[in-house]
């Protein structure tokens, strides 16, 4: 159902403060689902709204074709895991995952069975009578998951999953999530300010800024085609460079560039004119940089000096200074093996990358 | 890191000393053969026997631990909700007034809180007919209204420092308002308010002034009779009184103490 | 937890949890200082009660303000409302310079000592104010044991007189009050990062100096709670003047008293209530502000 979870024209205000700025949102069901911004975006706020603890001032949510828009948190067939885990510190790991059974009030053996059968979804068979104070931060997280899912949810919500756990604990969580998720079938909406999370779990992302959605779209339509700056510089790193339309071919644009000191292609059409201001962004790990010329006439080509650079094991990132001062930053895989440095500070290089791979910005 | 400079630490002797060295002396005292405090006349434990065989101070030390009963247990009822109030209701009309009416009976001096309550009573009485007599109930409607301040103060600032997102859970996993307040917020504030009951109980307990303003006549509560004998000098019954109370106190400090540590393992 | 529903059944716990504790205080608190002001207004009668009240058989209004008139142009009310101050101001600086530092030594202290000395600040608190009061006389008589020590070691030769003075009533309103003083101050304290006094000192600053620029500040909070959790009390003070002070060193709070035990002049004590609250209306009101301040410190 592409509609499972329907969101319409929906708006937060505080007072004179609008939190969520009228938006519209469609998420299919079975979807992994994130919604990413910085902090003070209105993220939070929206997933408060569909979990219940905040109604909208304008707008409706439906999920699966209920309004559930004003409905208490409680009567809802939606279900949270809140970013401090807010495990119950009285009870204990299997008491908490009973605890939404309890509250529906089935037959204790019917809760007994359901409450294993979690226990060994999330590994935590041998924990069933610890305290939570006795579980590390991973432990305690699985604990929220178990408790929320028992209840077999329409739309799992999280509040930064990630957020709190070590790089290493992060990556295994993150598959995990992912797992269940694919099992169970259950929809989940993720909440998170860590492109990296939202770019590894999501099916799709939402980019949310100043209560609004700046672009909707899977992580590779997001990566490879931001619809702004704001987008493109908010995903991963990006080089922008602005100038003018000169040239509008059939299917590219030429812009002159200053910046670059050179003229650049993009490929593709786009709605502009003559003359109109944009600018062209390409990834670092679209350039390449060497020390020899590139032969490819299509490809731009521009010179440079190396002006800093890092060695980071798999990857080297340097920073490129053009003629006329602009830091342009590439990065490039260590693909061969070898003991001393590829290129060093202050070496002359060239950078080159494919007219594919720049990207149009229009603000 | 933790340097403990000369003088903090003395001024921390002097303090604990300043604190603790009357108490000792009373105590000491309370074992004296001699009539007159000041004058040792070898050791005696006569003072703990006459107290016993006293009846005023039997009763008056009865009614006072069953005032202090009463009122700390309502007080601790009271003085939760209004905790409970001002740490999760955000602002409602009224609040402040709501604030203020809780934290000033701390600091009222106690002989304005004890003059308007016997006056309150007096006007009740004149129009109701209620109270006919002072004494057990005026005396506990008074403790438990400067006691449930100090409750409300003791479970807000422990509901503060709690996870709000605990009762959210709670309310998401399906529990209404009312279940979750007895399935989450009591059982983590139990010993926010057992220690309120605790303080209130003590307050009640060792009050003067306020009682002598609404009590009535027949119904003297220890600290009335403790005084009363006060007012005409130092008295060794009074100093075995004194030591039976420290020695009750610092065991059930004593007992609390270890009952924490066991709970902590 | 804003939740706005529509769900009566939860509203309506809502209200009674905040209307029981509201009625009660409203009744047993707020009322009475009403009352007060009223009868303050009457004259004292010989009769059950002993005050006029205040609509005679006409209906007309009795009520008088000469109970005021009297307070203010009589120079003992004066000059005891004026004592009191400075008396409970000498003993909020001697609990400040006594608990002050006791709070910073017990902040610094390790865990496991700091919960330790703290049980030790509050366990007397839980021993009979009276009693502990009482204690004091015992120490501080004539025959008492300061006397007797410092004439077995030679320091005088007659005893001096420590009882029913001014100094014994400082002494006694500092013992009685130094948790109030030491409690606000050690949750400041703990909660201030003690490194910012390394910090400083390693940029060159002396140790008073880091105290004065670093730790004072930074204490202001609870030096001020402190001092007013011990002023406002100390100012309507009745049981450690009587029983240490002289007949010289009267307070208001045993003004009070005495006009309402011993010369049964309720309207005059309630005047004297009155105008000791008006006086202490600018503290109390700086305590909730204080306090409010610290509740959203806290959330």
């Amino acid at each position: 159902m592409k509609d499972f979870i329907r969101i319409r024209g929906v708006s937060k205000h505080f007072g004179d403060f609008v939190a969520v700025d009228n938006v519209d949102l469609d998420i299919a069901q079975g979807e992994l689902f994130s919604i990413l911004g910085g902090s003070g975006c209105g993220k939070t706020t929206l997933l408060r709204m569909l979990a219940g603890f905040e109604v909208p001032t304008a707008g409706t949510i439906k999920i699966d074709g209920v309004d559930i828009t004003h409905q208490a948190p409680y009567d809802r067939p939606v279900n949270m895991m809140f970013q401090s885990y807010a495990v119950f510190p009285h009870m204990s790991v299997a008491k908490n995952i009973a605890y939404g059974l309890q509250k529906e009030h089935l037959p204790r053996k019917e809760i007994n069975k359901r409450v294993e059968e979690m226990l060994e979804l999330v590994q935590l068979s041998d924990f069933r009578k610890r305290k939570p104070d006795q579980l590390s931060g991973g432990q305690r997280q699985r604990v929220a998951l178990a408790r929320a899912l028992i209840k077999q949810p329409k739309v799992l919500l999280l509040d930064e999953p990630l957020a709190a756990l070590d790089k290493k604990l992060r990556e295994r969580t993150q598959f995990e999530l992912m797992n269940i998720q694919d099992q169970l079938g259950v929809t989940f909406v993720v909440v998170t300010h860590d492109q990296e999370e939202a770019m590894t779990l999501s099916t799709r992302i939402a980019v949310m800024e100043k209560g609004r959605f700046l672009q909707i779209g899977t992580p590779l339509e997001i990566y490879e085609y931001p619809s702004s700056k704001f987008v493109a510089d908010f995903i991963g790193t990006i080089n922008t460079f602005d100038g003018k339309v000169q040239r509008l071919d059939e299917d590219s644009i030429v812009i002159d560039c200053e910046e670059a000191g050179t003229a650049l292609t993009a490929l593709g059409k786009h709605a502009v004119e003559i003359g109109q201001s944009v600018c062209i962004a390409v990834r670092p790990e679209k350039i390449f940089v060497g020390k020899d010329k590139p032969e490819n006439d299509d490809d731009a080509r521009i010179q440079g000096v190396v002006h800093d650079l890092g060695y980071l094991g798999n990857l080297s990132i340097y920073r490129i200074r053009l003629a006329n001062g602009k830091i342009v930053l590439v990065s490039s895989q260590n693909r061969r093996r070898s003991a001393t440095r590829f290129l060093e500070w202050e070496d002359e290089v060239w950078i080159s990358w494919r007219p594919r791979s720049a990207v149009v910005l229009l603000d | 890191m933790k340097s403990h400079s000369r003088f903090v630490i003395s001024v921390l002797a002097f303090g604990y000393a300043f604190l603790y060295i009357p108490l000792v002396f009373v105590v000491v005292y309370s074992f004296n053969d001699s009539r007159i405090a000041t004058i040792w006349g070898g050791f005696s434990t006569r003072w703990y026997g006459e107290l016993f065989r006293n009846d005023q101070v039997l009763d008056a030390a009865l009614l006072s631990l069953r005032i202090a009963f009463t009122s700390a247990t309502i007080a601790t009822i009271l003085g939760t909700m209004a905790g409970l109030v001002l740490a999760r209701f955000g602002r409602f009309r009224g609040r402040t007034l709501f604030s203020g009416m809780i934290t000033s009976p701390m600091v009222m001096p106690e002989v304005i809180t004890g003059l308007s309550l016997l006056l309150l009573f007096v006007t009740l009485q004149q129009l109701t007919g209620w109270p006919g007599q002072r004494g057990f109930t005026t005396i506990t409607i008074a403790h438990t209204t400067f006691s449930m301040a100090y409750v409300a103060v003791i479970v807000q600032s422990r509901l503060l420092s709690m996870d709000e997102s605990l009762e959210e859970a709670a309310m998401d996993l399906g529990g209404r308002p009312g279940r979750v307040v007895f399935d989450i917020t009591l059982p983590l504030i139990a010993p926010a308010m057992i220690a309120g009951w605790l303080l209130a109980f003590t307050l009640s307990l060792d009050d003067l002034v306020i009682a002598s303003f609404v009590s009535g006549p027949g119904s003297s509560t220890l600290p009335m009779y403790i005084f009363s004998k006060v007012k005409l000098g130092v008295s060794p019954d009074i100093n075995a009184l004194a030591t039976l109370i420290i020695a009750a106190v610092s065991l059930g400090v004593l007992v609390a103490w270890i009952a924490m540590r066991r709970l902590r393992n | 937890m804003a939740v706005d529903n529509a769900l009566n059944r939860d509203q309506l716990w809502r209200h009674v949890a905040v209307a029981v504790p509201y009625l009660w205080l409203l009744v047993f608190f707020l009322a009475p200082f009403a009352i007060i002001l009223k009868i303050s207004l009457a004259d004292p009668i010989i009769a059950q009660p002993p005050f006029t009240p205040t609509f005679d058989e006409g209906r007309q209004l009795l009520a008088s303000a000469d109970n005021f008139k009297f307070l203010l142009t009589d120079k003992l009310y004066a000059i005891t409302y004026l004592r009191s101050i400075v008396m409970a101001s000498m003993a909020t600086l001697l609990c400040l310079a006594l608990g002050f530092p006791m709070a910073y030594g017990i902040a610094r202290a390790s865990t496991s000592t700091r919960n330790l000395l703290l049980l030790l600040v509050v366990l007397p608190f839980w021993i009979s104010f009276l009693l502990r009061v009482y204690a004091w006389m015992g120490l501080m008589n004539n025959y008492g044991v300061i006397n007797n020590l410092m004439m077995w070691l030679g320091l005088i030769e007659q005893p001096i007189q420590l009882m029913y003075t001014d100094f014994a009533i400082f002494v006694g309103l500092a013992y009685s009050y130094l948790p109030f003083m030491i409690l606000p101050l050690y949750a400041t304290l703990e909660r201030m990062d003690l490194d910012l006094v390394e910090a400083a000192q390693d940029l060159g600053a002396s140790r008073t100096r880091a105290f004065w620029d670093i730790t004072w500040p930074l204490a202001k909070p609870g030096v001020i709670a402190g001092c007013l959790l011990v002023f406002i009390p100390a100012m309507g003070e009745y049981v450690i003047p009587y029983l240490l002070g002289g007949s010289e060193s009267l307070m208001i709070g045993r003004v009070l008293w005495d006009e309402f035990f011993v010369n049964r002049d309720w309207p005059l004590a309630s005047a004297v209530a009155i105008v000791l609250l008006l006086l202490l209306v600018v503290p109390i009101v700086l305590l909730q502000r204080y306090q409010a301040k610290n509740e959203e410190a806290a959330t």
